[in-house]
This record gives C-alpha cells, structure tokens and sequence, in this order.
C-alpha cells in the first residue's frame, strides 16, 4: 500500500454518486450546524469536505498541501514545506534505546518538542522519561514521571534546545477570555515543576526510560480506531490524519505505552518556533480537538536523517536505523546485545527496543 | 393530510397541561439552556474545560453514555417478560418502553458528541460521507447498532402512536417483526458497548470477559426501575391498566438481575484478590482509592444501595409494598448509575497505562452539559409520553381492543 504508485483513480458510477450524496448532505450537515463550524470561511469549507488522505489523488494532494503551506504562512508569517513523501521501498524503521547509558536529562524530550511543532501552552510532549529505582525494576506502579532534572537552561550543552517558549507578551482577546474563565484553569499535568538548576541526574540507584510511540508491529491504536484516522505505514511508522481525526480518544485508551496525546486547547505556538521542514503526517501544526504522537520523525527520517531525538542525546544512547538492512546498527543491537521490548504479553510487537549497552 | 393533523394534535397536546407540567418543562429549560451555554464553551475553548486529561482520557461524559446504553436496551427487554406472562397492557409495556429507549438514546448520542474533539467530523463515522472502520473498531459497531436500534424504535413508536391517533388497528403483521427485531437490538446494543471496552487489553480493568454479562444483568435493573415509577404516575393520572401483580412481578425479576449482578461482581473481585497480581491495583482504586482518587466514596454507598434494593425486592412483602419498591428502584438508579458510570471508567483509566495517577473529578463545565443532556432526555421523554397518554386512554373505551402480541402467537 505504498503511497507513491498508488493506481490512478476512474471516476466510476459509484464513486461519483457517493461524492454527490457526500456534497449535498455535507451542505445540509454545514446548515444544520453553524455554530459547531464556528463561521464558514472557505477554509473552513475546504477542512469540511476533505477526504481521506489515503483517497487523495495526486493532484489532490498538492493542492491540500499547498493550501496547508498557505495556512502556515498566513497563521505564522513563515514559508514552510509541508511534504507527503511516502515510504522508501524495503525500510522498516526501528529504534534502539540504550537503558545503561541513558541519564535522564530530558533533552531528548525537548529537542522532540521543537523538531515537531509541539503545543507548547498547554505543553504536549511525545517523550516521557519515567525514573525507575534500580532495586525494583521497571515498575510502572513505582515510575517517577516528574523527578527533577537540570533543565537545558543551566549549563546544558546545546543552547538551542530551550525550554518552553514563555507565553507571547501581547495577550489576545481569547487568550485573555481563556485566563478569565475560571474552569479552565485546570493544570495540565505537564505544567509540573520537573526541572530546576539545582538538580542532578541520573540520581545515584536510579535508572531512567524514556518512552514515546513504540510504533508497534500489531498497533492496538489502529485497530480501534472508528474512521481509520490511523494507520501503519509501509516503513512501520504509525501515522495520524489530523484532518481527518475525529478526537474520540478510544486511541488513546487502547495504546499500553501512553503514547498519544490529545490536543485538550488550541496548541498555541510561536511563530518563531516553527520548523519550517514540515511533513503532512509528521509535524505540521496540529489542531484541537485531535491525536497525536512521536512518528520517528518521519519528516527527517524518509529524507535519510536520524530523529532529532537521537542527535541531541549527550551520552548517545539513542539507535536507529532500518530493520530489513542486516548491516545497520539497530540489527547489530538486535542481534548481540541483551535486548527487551515493554509489555512484551501485550503482543504489540514494538519495533523500539531497549537494550543494554555496557 | 392525517400527518399534519397528527402533527398539529401533538403540538396542541404539550401546549396543555397543569401547573405541575409547566414547572417541570420551565425546569428542564433552564437546565437545557445552561448545558448549551456550557457547551458552547467548550467549543470556544476546547475540552480543555473539561477535567479530562492524557491519563484520564475519558470521564463523566462516557460513563453517562454506557449507562444510557443501558437504560435504552432494559426498557425494550421488558417486553420478554412482558410477554411471557401475558401482563394485560402489553402495547403499553411496549409503547412506553420504546419511548424511554428513544430519548436514553438522544442522550446516549449527545453524550457522544460532547466528548469528541471534532463534531463537526461526525459524518467520518458513516459510510458514504467517511470511512468507518468496520469491522475492526467496536466504536464504529456501536454507532452502527445504535443507529439500528434507534431507527428501529423510532418506526415503532411513531407508527404505534399515529395509528392510535387516527384510531386505527395497527397491522400486526408489520409491528410484532419490529418488536420482535427490537429485543435481539437491545442485547446487542449493550453487548457491543460492553465489548468496547473489553477489547481493550491495554486497560486490565476493563479487559474481563465477565463485563458484557454484567453490563446485560445491570442494565435489565436500572431499565425498568424508571418504568415501575412510571406505570404507577400513569396508572394515576392516566388510567393505565396495570395490575399490581405485573409491577410485583417486574420487581422480582429485577431482583433476580440484580442477583445475577452481584455475584459476577462478587466473581470479578475474588480473581482480583486471590490472583493478586499487579493488575489489582484497579480494584484498589474503586474500592479504596489509590493516591487520593475518589471514585471509592462512591462504590461502598452504592453496593449498599444495590444490595439493599436486591433485598427490598426479593422479600415479597416488600416488593408488594409500594414504598419500599419505590425505594428499591431509586437505591438501583444510584447503585447501577455508579457502577456503570464512574465505577467503571475511572478503575479502568486509573492508574494510566505508564503507573501515573491522576485524580479526576467532573469540572463544571461538564456537570452543566450533563444536566443540560439529561434535562434534553427528560423533555423528550414527558413529550412522547404525552401524546401516548391520550391513546392509551382511548383504550378504555375500546375495551375490546388492542393487544399486540396475543398469547397464542
Ligand atoms: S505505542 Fe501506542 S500509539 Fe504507538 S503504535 Fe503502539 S499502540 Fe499505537
Ligand atoms: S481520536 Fe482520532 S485517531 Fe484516535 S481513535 Fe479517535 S478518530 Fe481515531
């Protein structure tokens, strides 16, 4: 099901009843709830009667990506490319995460926020490093998400790796109404103060374990999905449509990994922010009221680029690399290290495994 | 056009009524005018307003939905029994049931489309419109059978009801299929809500093949509690020719659910505690709660109320009583409401799939679109039932008349 030869679509009989029905109920749906579309730009129009990315013919494709760059632009005030490119024939990605080195200092989880244009007021964050105690094990009941790290603010190596962007000085109207309102002053749970300069990682009998999407082989995620929003690529990596994501959340009740994220608000993020190197299943700007999660950086890693996460780790303990390659290093990990994938009895069969190193 | 002048006699007949009526819908306007207002902050802000968060991903919005998904399929099962023992008003065992499943299923689908994040992609659940993911995703079973069943009963109630209008015999051949397909829709309906969450292995608490005969023995207690209560109103103010013993009946059988009920819990918690793995840490949170979760303030009253109410209900002199059976059918609204509502998401969520607890109590915004969908529910409810009080009093003067389902069948 590669995206790429996709066979060229007939307009046959069936198709072209289906999309008149689609038009003229879709108008009927557009009347009958106008305050739900909150106002009837064209924009809005054009979201309402997209079809799934899947169904898009080529043409259709680059038009929806050119209106999305358009978007961007107008939304942020920078030229961006959203690309769709597909998978690369014979690739199946899989990570490796080094538990002997890790050291918990969080820029993996940073560097993620930045390469894929996470909200960051309320803060998403694909990466969770949870903080285990070494005389107890991987303990899930036991996990620590919150211990205390250095922060990339104090003396961390790369500058360019900051924290939250502070919010925008000028505060918009709605950004003043979303203050006023006092029901909305519910903490995220991210929001939670986890770095400070005067703390110190790895905590001596401590061990840290980063977890993200596990881009499962059998992803529980997919199956429950009721309008196929999600799906698994050829290369293995477990893609969302956000224009297409209807925001029921059953996702994010059936991944074991904790993996997704739902966009609780409109992800608010700063122009200057933005990465411009966009992919349209990856991390172009997402909106509210939809999934979403870590895609092994799809937009570097169908280019021949690690994930962000992996170039930023100081200690390296972060490995990727293409599973059907028997000379990559992900296979020499595969093969000589002793190596665990999490919640083995679910038979998700993740292809991000841990391993030890040393 | 009989259709129009049906349609005007229902309007004529919700614009009569006493000052108790008008209270009661001014009432429920308030409440429906608040739950809209809520509401449309939560489109203005996102459901951000809402308690709910990464870990605790579902809450009060679901629970009322597959309690609704209850009440709907019960009121419709009643016609078993109905049927079995020849209760003498069958058509308004039927009729009064169907109606009670339509407007728990209004509630059951806003209840739905307050919870996603983009109702304004709805049309992506059907076929032709968008892509249903059927029949992989037990979501998308679920909008379908529900979808069924509501059709279904829409199409009985309104034929039953404009034939009486009209005070014509209805035609058996068509209505007894429908029924018939109705019951079958009502197991299912409930059966695949429950399957929804037992497909889910990532969630221990959930994942418990006992869930779908749990969900079917609660339901078939909370379903005709409301309707006992509402033969006795109408048997008042109506006329409805109950008798004594139908109600004396449906609370035994009610008792026996309920029996049926308890002891697959009691089953379920002996697995927990015995096995004693780490998956009993759900238990724990419904039971005792765990890092300041709440939801087992609520479990212990409502096991007491179920319990309770299964005694109220098995000693035959209380079940004949009116007060206590009374009494039974509000401690099993509290007891089932609990149970299939937050007793069953919150264990399911909490902790979440990475050990984290967070503690989830409704915001504001959420009660106010609850009571604001009840409150659309109840309407609905009292309007359909006032337009069927006329036809089921034109029965007494047509004493010959009607029975839908004749015993020798
Ligand atoms: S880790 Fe979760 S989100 Fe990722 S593929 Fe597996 S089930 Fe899906
Ligand atoms: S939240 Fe979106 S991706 Fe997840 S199951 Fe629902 S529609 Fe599918």
């Amino acid at each position: 099901m590669s995206l790429n030869n996709k066979p060229s679509r007939q307009l046959n009989r069936r198709k072209f009843l289906g999309d008149s029905v689609k038009s003229a109920l879709g108008i009927a749906a557009g009347l009958a709830v106008p305050g739900v579309l909150s106002g009837c730009g064209t924009k809005e129009i054009e979201n309402f009667f997209q079809k799934h990315f899947l169904e898009l013919s080529p043409a259709e494709l680059k038009s929806l990506l050119a209106r999305l760059e358009r978007e961007n632009l107008k939304k942020y005030g920078k030229s961006t490319v959203v690309s769709a490119k597909p998978a690369m024939p014979g690739v199946l990605f899989g990570y490796g995460l080094d538990l002997s080195r890790c050291i918990g200092c969080r820029r993996c989880v940073h560097a993620c926020v930045k390469e894929n244009n996470q909200s960051r007021d309320p803060a998403i964050q694909w990466i969770r490093v949870l903080e285990f105690s070494k005389e107890k094990g991987i303990d899930f009941a036991e996990a620590n998400p919150y211990y205390c790290a250095p922060g990339s603010g104090a003396g961390a190596a790369d500058s360019s790796n900051k924290l939250p962007a502070a919010p925008p000085p000028q505060l918009t109207g709605e950004q003043k109404q979303i203050l006023a309102d006092p029901v909305s002053q519910y903490p995220l749970y991210k929001e939670k103060e986890t770095e400070g300069p005067g703390c110190k990682v790895p905590r001596p009998e401590h061990f840290y374990v980063p977890i993200s999407c596990q881009q499962c082989e059998n992803p529980p995620c997919v199956k429950v999905c009721p309008v196929k929003a999600t799906w698994k690529e050829p290369d293995g990596i477990v893609v969302i449509d956000y224009n297409w994501c209807i925001g029921c959340r059953y996702c994010m009740a059936a991944c074991p990994y904790g993996a997704r994220h739902f966009n609780w608000a409109e992800p608010k993020l700063p122009s200057e922010d933005v990465n411009p190197d966009m992919h349209y299943l990856g991390n172009r700007p997402r909106y509210r009221g939809v999934v979403e999660k870590c895609t092994y950086c799809i937009q570097r890693t169908r280019n021949g680029r690690y994930p962000a996460c992996v170039e930023i780790c100081p200690v390296g303990a972060r490995k990727f690399g293409n599973l059907l390659d028997p000379n990559s290093e992900i296979r020499y990990i595969l093969e000589h290290k002793r190596v665990l994938i999490l919640k083995n009895d679910l038979a998700t069969r993740p292809k991000f495994f841990y391993f030890y190193g040393l | 056009m009989p259709i129009v002048n049906f349609l005007k006699a229902c309007i004529s007949i919700w614009l009569k009524g006493n000052k108790y009526y008008w209270a009661w819908v001014a009432f429920l306007g308030v409440l429906i005018v608040s739950g809209i207002a809520a509401y449309f902050g939560q489109i203005m802000h996102g459901l951000i307003v809402t308690s709910m968060r990464d870990q605790v991903s579902w809450g009060f919005y679901i629970g009322n939905f597959t309690f609704l998904v209850g009440v709907a399929a019960a009121a419709v099962m009643l016609v078993i029994p109905a049927y079995i023992y020849h209760w003498e008003p069958i058509k308004e065992v039927v009729l009064l049931g169907e109606m009670l499943a339509i407007s728990a299923l209004v509630m059951c689908m806003l209840f739905v489309t307050v919870d996603i994040g983009r109702p304004d992609r709805m049309l992506h659940l059907f076929p032709i419109f968008g892509k249903p993911n059927f029949p992989v995703s037990l979501l998308s079973w679920d909008v379908l059978v529900l979808s069924l069943y509501f059709v279904l009963n829409l199409v009985i109630v309104s034929y039953l009801l404009y034939t009486g209008f009209t005070g014509r015999h209805y035609n058996a051949k068509i209505l007894i299929p429908l029924v018939l397909i109705s019951i079958p829709s009502a197991i299912s309906i409930h059966t695949v809500t429950a399957f929804l969450y037992n497909g889910i292995v990532a969630r221990p608490f959930w994942n418990a093949s006992i869930l779908a005969p749990r969900f079917l023995a609660s339901a078939f207690c909370s379903g005709p509690a409301i309707l006992i209560i509402l033969f006795q109103i109408l048997r008042k103010v109506a006329g409805l020719r109950i008798k004594d013993e139908a109600l004396a009946k449906i609370s035994e059988l009610m008792a026996y659910a309920m029996f049926i009920n308890l002891f697959l819990f009691g089953a379920e918690m002996f697995k927990e505690y015995y096995s004693h793995t780490e998956h009993l840490i759900y238990t724990k949170v419904l039971l005792f709660g765990v890092g300041g979760t709440k939801v087992h303030l609520f479990t212990w009253p409502a096991l007491a109320a179920s319990v309770t109410a299964f005694i109220l209900f098995l000693v035959p002199k209380t079940r004949k009583n009116f007060y206590t059976m009374n009494l039974g059918c509000l401690l099993i609204w509290f007891g089932v409401y609990t149970e299939k509502g937050m007793g069953l998401v919150i264990p399911g969520l909490t902790p979440d799939t990475l050990g984290e607890i967070y503690v989830y109590a409704p915001s504001l915004t959420e009660y106010r679109v609850a009571a604001g969908i009840f409150s659309i529910g109840f309407l609905i409810f009292t309007l359909l039932v006032k337009i069927a009080m006329p036809i089921m009093k034109m029965k007494e003067t047509n004493p010959a008349g009607i029975r839908l389902v004749k015993p020798h069948l």
